[in-house]
């Protein structure tokens, strides 16, 4: 007996790192799988981004899991394709449940480009939007509850990121998830639909251990002090933020919202 | 495989309420319990306190899920008495893991100027510095046996806002916060956690009585707790009345077991969303 059994949850950034984690966390516990990615690069970010070998390697270890998937291709910043994937896979796998807004960039580079600003806040912060509002409608009407985590970052919380146009975008646009949450939290809990956010510190996944944000994290002590951790750990696995989140999705967490969850190795109480 | 199997927790306040709870709810997931409780009335709490046969009961439901549990009567503000029922607790159980600073005690019903000085002191000294010597008592075994840990202090949905008429108890409840936020800093080199956890009004008999139900209804004369119903309702986001204090332990459990291996220096609310409103 998992934690989520018949459940459905809509994932998005679902082709690796987290996202990927998240799916099988929730799949191990029950869960079926709306996965969403872009699987294609923005020209702005300077790591290679996801692609859709990575998204059907989610498919193949949620399928293991004897668990269903429904897989597709889509842009977080396009809101109706966002909405398109949303309908087909409830069409598959019926009614969501659980919705994790993970799907975010990180544009920080050696060479900073004006443009960063813009991209990073579509994607991680109108990104997170365009999630809810295509899940929302539906939860609501259906009547059943909820329950939304949207991914922030130890920036969500604190001023770090550095001095660039992508740097300072990522950290506006994970502050401005927080403001999402508790709007939204607010706004659902009258229909037992809970919001929160998690806050991870540096994690073991493409989007930082690359060569790109390796360089631009030691080209500054600032910036690589912005990722010492208090515990003596100098980053976390992907399955911490997929624990702490099956957690927040279970009914363990039934009465939890409108809160920001660290998951950060006491970065921000150090800090 | 429970979450905590073979792990030994550190529980005040355990004879009834949370703390029976949280016995209960890591008992259930392998751990054994040293159960404190003090088992008496201090004569400025306006309801009946624990009692020795609170204190049975929660070793009998400890016991009922065939794990060990020893327990102990003794004051969170006696520190003596604290460290040596943790050595007696450690002698028998064999090691320390987990410990959930619990006990607690409310009071007063009058704005913060007009509190008496004996209500403010005895709420200073079961629920900030009895955390304390909760701590102090449980830190060294932590740090001695190298096998890292996690202590988790039972703030308030009170120890992140402020609330009228009970100045005491916010600002016991506040001091703890800053209480967890040190000693996670102190002990994270030795992988040793340390984070809050902030309720919002739970279903036990701190929150079962008379005395509450007149805080929330100062406007009536001799309310029940019934009347209070609306104004408990009014706290949180989430249509609820109250939690269980199963929905506590839930997240004590979470924060004790390998789940939240790198989560330290977190305030978690458990409150239906009364921080957000």
């Amino acid at each position: 007996m998992g934690k989520l059994d018949g459940k459905v949850a809509f994932i998005t950034g679902a082709a690796r790192g987290q996202g990927r984690s998240h799916a099988i966390r929730l799949a191990e516990e029950g869960a079926n799988i709306i996965a969403v990615d872009i699987c294609a690069q923005i020209a702005t970010v300077p790591y290679p981004m996801s692609t859709p070998d990575d998204l059907e390697q989610t498919v193949k270890e949620v399928e293991s899991l004897d668990r269903r998937i429904v897989a597709v291709e889509a842009d977080v910043r396009d809101g109706a394709a966002l909405q398109a994937a949303f309908d087909a896979g409830v069409a598959e796998l019926g009614p969501v449940d659980i919705v994790l807004a993970n799907a975010g960039i990180a544009p920080m580079s050696m060479s900073p480009q004006a443009a960063e600003w813009q991209d990073v806040l579509d994607v991680n912060l109108t990104g997170v939007y365009n999630t809810v509002q295509a899940a929302v409608p539906s939860m609501i009407e259906r009547g059943a509850g909820g329950a939304i985590v949207l991914t922030s970052s130890t920036a969500g919380i604190n001023g770090i990121g550095g001095n660039s146009p992508g740097g300072l975008g990522y950290t506006a646009s994970k502050h401005g998830v927080v403001g999402l949450m508790r709007s939204y939290a607010n706004i659902l809990a009258p229909h037992n639909i809970r919001v929160n956010t998690v806050h991870p510190t540096g994690v073991n996944t493409p989007m930082v251990v690359n060569d790109a944000m390796q360089e631009f994290l030691t080209s500054d002590p600032s910036l690589s002090n912005a990722m010492a951790n208090a515990l003596p750990v100098p980053m976390i696995e992907a399955l911490d933020i997929s624990n702490a989140i099956l957690w927040l999705v279970s009914d363990d967490a039934r009465y939890v919202t409108g809160v920001t969850l660290p998951v950060d190795a006491g970065f921000t109480n150090k800090k | 495989m429970g979450r905590v199997e073979g792990k030994v927790a550190f529980i005040t306040g355990a004879a009834r309420g949370q703390g029976r709870s949280h016995a209960i709810r890591l008992a259930e997931e392998g751990a054994d319990i040293i159960a404190v409780d003090l088992c008496e009335q201090i004569d400025t709490v306006p309801f009946p306190m624990s009692t020795p046969a609170d204190l049975e009961q929660t070793v009998k439901e400890v016991e009922a899920l065939d794990r060990r549990i020893v327990a102990i009567q003794a004051d969170v503000r006696d520190f003596g008495a604290l460290k040596s029922a943790v050595e007696t607790g450690v002698a028998e159980l064999g090691r320390l893991d987990i410990v959930c600073a619990n006990a607690g005690i409310a009071g007063g019903n009058k704005p913060g100027w007009e509190t008496e000085e004996q209500a403010w002191q005895n709420t200073i000294d079961v629920n900030l510095t009895g955390v304390w010597h909760t701590c102090k008592a449980a830190i060294p075994h932590l740090i001695e046996a190298g096998n890292g840990g996690s202590l988790i202090l039972t703030s308030s949905a009170a120890g992140l806002k402020g609330m009228q008429n009970i100045v005491d108890y916010v600002s016991a409840k506040h001091g703890v916060v800053g209480l967890m936020r040190t000693l996670a800093l102190e002990l994270a080199p030795h992988m040793i956690r340390v984070n809050s956890v902030h309720p919002t009004v739970v279903d036990t008999p701190m929150i079962q009585n008379d005395w509450t139900a007149q805080l929330f209804r100062p406007d009536l004369t001799n309310p029940t707790i019934e009347d209070a119903h609306e104004a408990f309702r009014g706290l949180n986001a989430l249509p609820i009345l109250w939690v269980d204090a199963r929905d506590i332990s839930n997240a004590v459990l979470f924060l004790a077991s390998d789940e939240a291996r790198y989560i330290t220096g977190v305030t978690l609310p458990v409150d239906a969303g009364f921080g957000a409103k």
